[in-house]
């Protein structure tokens, strides 16, 4: 098959053994666990083969939580490499490697799927439907990521990583600097993770469309819910422009074309403007729903509602149409001119106008609210002034002139994580400790939640506020080391400080995944927050079909006003009807796994073999044309038996806040 | 929250008080500029982090839930027109602000600076290569590695290429950063103050020896400046095309100097000069893929005779230029 299988793995370094190790005995683990339990036939029927956007959601955020883990042991390691000048901890290639794979997997595999994850969750319950426009679809969008995730992640100890950083620039990416196969990771496995991406895109676009309950016009869906549908929009708009990049990359590496290379008439310019046409977008896609997330939260914890509502959404659709417009400030130092870069200042620095009118209006949320410190309202509360830090930081680095002093050092790497941290890390923790009893049925604890949010929250700061002095000092981004004389080092010492300080507090957080799991009362409201969309109308963990009857909708927050009304737990019997609902299918994960095979061996060169299990994607492809399976319908008295289970035991539940 | 953020930024303090940031110490025209430009950016900045943090402080403590406030129900309140455009259009006032500076210094810093605009500049052409700095003078025919001596006090014109990937040309003390980009030429007017020793490096990411791409400009009087000159003239080593081809292997170099430059031969901006890559040097570890080699690299001009370059060419099909 023209691969030589006895040289894919990558070996002699003993962190790379190690990790060899660890990997062969945790799959060997998790297949003797499943056997031993008898799990499998569960865990296909359960999860493999799901389409609920429920579990799907679940599956997201179990995976953002893996790659987090995996991202932050390259962050960990980059901090350990510079804590000291002049470091052999790392040498050059495997600090290359291992920034490359912290990016990638931070922004691809980390934000998007936490993200795509609590969208899968809460968007169709707040918007009262009983999934996503195309369930099947969404499975498929999930497996693709995931198909994706892994083969990139494979890539460190098969093969080799890609080293050209997350930007993969051209010609450094391509096969005259980079002989090696780690870049053809870079290019396909983000090619089958971005195809999921942008299915997900046109599912929610048409749910957010097409699905709302009677009643809810646009002006009347919650702010997560309109975050995520201009966040879709984006993801059409600008996704496509990756896969076309992503395509060029391959046919240039693996194929010897020149789109990108410096011999027979190539240009790299070519792909640092594709990329970020892409990937300033990107920032967005993962901003924008944290921002929903965070009025949410904040709406609910200050018990009002929100402020401005109508700048709220004409501030988001600004900054989409803004976001496609600002791409040249990632390379003002490639000299296109006076003219091009004070454009591109301008439109940057605009963005700043509707994020500051998002800032005082959650700001005004909060104003004569009664503000409740709960561990979610904690993180949304952090949010506000790290964000400030970012975003003036941002502005700074909009000034084109000014930039030629800021580029490509640490101040630029300080402010982008002082954006993407607060703006979307902290909006993933706010989400998951207020929608985790949504999900499961039980509370993460409070009192571990805050240890996690104090532990993260100053180990960040410390461990990125020095980073904008390094970078005015002159430190350099992606450098493995520096000199004593730089005088660099106390500085880095603080900073790999902190990120001990920031790793603490992410173990603070999976122990109390879990301890919950194990301890945390199972008695939990459906409600237990008093919040006011719909999600919260019906049972935790929901039941699988949502909503016994849809609800009909009247007003903004429409889960608040009906508790004012007093109508939210009469449930008419006789208002039941039989529900329809999508059937499970195991054409989703088969994707995944030739997907995987093929991208396999398109990484490896073998195009022969691609080729042969590329087959399996087209037979995929047509049995999913031949299938009429219409789904099937869940009986009355089925209904019946769910809601009152969780309907009676209404009295004897808790609610956490009052 | 406040308090020990406080805190953290107090300890910090100690250890930026000994150091000194080399963006805000410039040593030329260039480089003020932009200075002045960020510490105007600076002050408006402050003003929106007071601003913002303290009505931050104010609302959370104010409104924050007390037991007294127990079943308190806050007042439905959707929305204040007159607030919002308020905190629309102070943002577009600070915007303007910053944009008619910036632009202005955008301009200015594609022009000789105040002072220099009728001196003729010294030309010195850059080429970056992996991972190396070369500075060509073609005016006194002498080429240097890894340092440049410039006259202070004297417009310099840096006309800045690579060889190789694409680098980033950064003097902080003397002038912002611009890339470097084979078969692409970019232009920077640098002036030095004074005499005196700046670090320069490369700052886009281009591989394993990235880290230590670094060169000295060394201004000095123009006495010194002469006085180099002749004494490199004296004593330095021709630069045969041979040695030139070594210098381009991606290989770390100490500081050379050569009499005679490498435009005689090629200059890596012009857009149908050969590429000088090869990719069997940049073999590293892990599985290792396909490579291309193209009838426009330098390899094959050297190994091929004129025929065999014509055949090369016709079986390309595609345009050629100028040969």
């Amino acid at each position: 098959m023209g691969i030589k299988w006895n040289e894919i793995f990558v070996g002699g370094d003993p962190l790379l053994v190690g990790s060899q190790i660890a990997i062969v005995l945790t799959v060997v683990a998790i297949v003797v666990g499943l056997t031993y339990f008898k799990k499998w036939g569960w865990l296909w029927r359960e999860w493999l083969t799901t389409v609920d956007h429920k579990k799907i959601g679940i599956m997201y955020i179990l995976s953002g939580v893996l790659m987090f883990f995996r991202g932050g042991i390259d962050g960990l390691l980059m901090k350990a490499q510079t804590a000291r000048p002049e470091m052999n901890f790392l040498d050059a290639q495997h600090y290359n490697e291992i920034f490359t794979t912290h990016g990638v997997i931070m922004i691809l595999f980390m934000a998007m799927p936490f993200l795509i994850g609590l969208m899968n969750v809460v968007v169709p319950l707040q918007i009262g439907a009983r999934d996503v426009a195309f369930p099947q679809l969404n499975a498929l969008s999930f497996w693709l990521f995931f198909s994706g995730a892994m083969l990139f992640n494979i890539s460190f100890v098969v093969g080799g990583s890609p080293d050209a950083g997350w930007t993969s620039y051209f010609p450094l990416a391509g096969k005259e600097f980079s002989p090696g196969i780690g870049n053809n990771y870079y290019a396909i496995a983000l090619q089958i993770a971005g195809l999921g991406t942008l299915m997900t895109g046109i599912n929610f676009i048409v749910t957010i469309l097409k699905m709302r309950a009677p009643g809810m016009t646009l002006m009347k869906m919650p702010m997560f819910t309109w975050t995520t549908l201009i966040t879709s929009i984006i993801i059409v708009a600008a996704f496509p422009i990756f896969t076309v990049a992503l395509a060029l990359m391959t046919f240039d590496r693996l194929y010897g074309t020149h789109f990108f290379t410096l011999s027979s008439g190539g240009s790299d310019m070519l792909w640092a403007n594709l990329f970020w046409l892409w990937g300033h977008p990107e920032v967005y896609i993962v901003i924008l729903p944290a921002f929903g997330i965070f009025s949410e939260v904040i709406a609910t914890f200050s018990r009002k509602t929100l402020f401005g509502y109508t700048s709220m959404v004409v501030s988001i659709v600004g900054i989409a149409f803004l976001s496609m417009i600002v791409w040249v400030h990632h390379f003002y130092t490639m000299d296109a001119g006076p003219a091009v870069n004070s454009f591109f200042s301008i439109t940057t620095m605009l963005i700043a106008v509707p994020t500051g009118v998002k800032i005082f209006n959650w700001l005004f949320t909060m104003r004569k609210g009664r503000i409740q410190f709960t561990t979610a309202m904690l993180w949304a509360l952090a949010f506000v002034p790290n964000f400030v830090i970012g975003g003036v930081t941002g502005v700074m680095l909009a000034m084109a002139a000014a930039d030629y002093q800021y580029h490509n050092t640490l101040f630029l790497v300080a402010h982008f994580h002082y954006v993407l941290i607060p703006g979307v890390v902290f909006a993933v923790f706010a989400g998951l400790y207020y929608w985790w009893p949504k999900m499961f049925g039980f509370m993460l604890n409070e009192k571990l939640g805050k240890y996690h949010f104090w532990l993260f929250v100053i180990g960040f700061n410390v461990t990125f506020m020095p980073m904008f002095f390094l970078g005015l000092k002159g430190a350099v981004r992606r450098a493995y080391t520096y000199s004593a004389e730089s005088g660099f080092a106390p500085l880095f010492l603080v900073s790999a400080i902190g990120s001990i300080i920031l790793a603490i507090g992410f173990a603070v957080f999976c122990y109390n995944i879990y301890w919950s799991f194990r301890y945390a009362k199972r008695n939990v409201s459906h409600d237990p927050w008093d919040a006011r969309t719909l999600e919260w109308m019906t049972a935790s963990p929901v039941q699988f079909y949502n909503f016994a009857v849809v609800p009909e909708v009247k007003q903004l927050d429409a889960f608040w006003h009906m508790k004012k009304r007093g109508e939210t737990l009469t449930l008419k019997e006789s208002d039941i009807k039989k529900i329809h609902m999508p059937s499970n299918s195991g054409l989703p994960f088969y994707m995944a796994v030739v997907f995987g095979i093929t991208g396999f061996f398109l990484v490896f060169e073998a195009h022969i073999a691609a080729a042969v299990a590329a087959i399996g994607i087209v037979i995929g492809l047509v049995i999913r044309s031949f299938d009429y399976n219409d789904g099937y319908y869940v009986s009355v008295d089925e209904i019946k038996r769910t809601e009152r289970t969780w309907r009676n035991v209404e009295g004897g539940t808790e609610n956490h806040v009052g | 929250m406040k308090r020990l953020f406080a805190l953290v930024i107090a300890g910090l303090l100690p250890l930026l008080g000994g150091c000194e940031m080399v963006v805000f110490q410039p040593q030329g025209p260039a480089a003020r500029s932009i200075t002045e430009l960020i510490n105007w950016s600076i002050w408006w900045m402050l003003l929106v982090v007071v601003v913002v943090f303290a009505l931050f402080a104010y609302i959370v403590w104010k409104y924050r839930d007390r037991p007294e406030r127990q079943g308190e129900e806050p007042p439905e309140e959707h929305g204040s027109t007159v607030l919002e455009i308020v905190w629309t259009v102070i943002p577009i006032l600070i915007v303007i602000a910053l944009t008619i500076p910036t632009v202005r210094t955008l301009y200015d810093l594609e022009k000789p600076p105040k002072g220099y605009e009728n001196e003729k500049p010294l030309v010195i052409h850059v080429t970056s290569a992996d991972w190396k700095w070369i500075f060509s003078y073609p005016e006194q025919n002498i080429e240097t590695v890894n340092y440049v001596n410039i006259p202070a006090n004297r417009l310099v014109l840096f006309k800045m290429t690579s060889a190789s990937t694409m680098q980033s040309f950064w003097v902080p003390a003397l002038a912002g950063q611009k890339y470097t980009m084979n078969k692409m030429e970019t232009e920077l007017y640098v002036v030095a103050d004074r005499p005196g020793s700046y670090e320069g490096r490369n700052t886009n990411f281009n591989g394993r020896g990235y880290a230590h791409m670094q060169f000295e400009v060394l201004a000095q009087t123009p006495q010194e400046f002469e006085k180099w000159v002749q004494e490199v003239k004296q004593t330095a080593p021709k630069l045969t095309k041979e040695k030139y081809e070594q210098l381009l292997l991606p290989t770390h170099l100490g500081r050379l100097t050569f009499v005679d430059t490498h435009l005689q031969w090629v200059n890596h901006a012009d857009p149908h000069s050969k590429t000088y890559t090869n990719p069997e040097l940049y073999r590293g570890h892990g599985y290792q893929g396909k490579i291309f080699i193209r009838e426009d690299n330098y390899k094959n001009s050297s190994t091929c005779n004129d025929e065999e370059q014509k055949a090369l060419e016709s079986d390309s099909g595609g345009e050629h230029h100028g040969h």
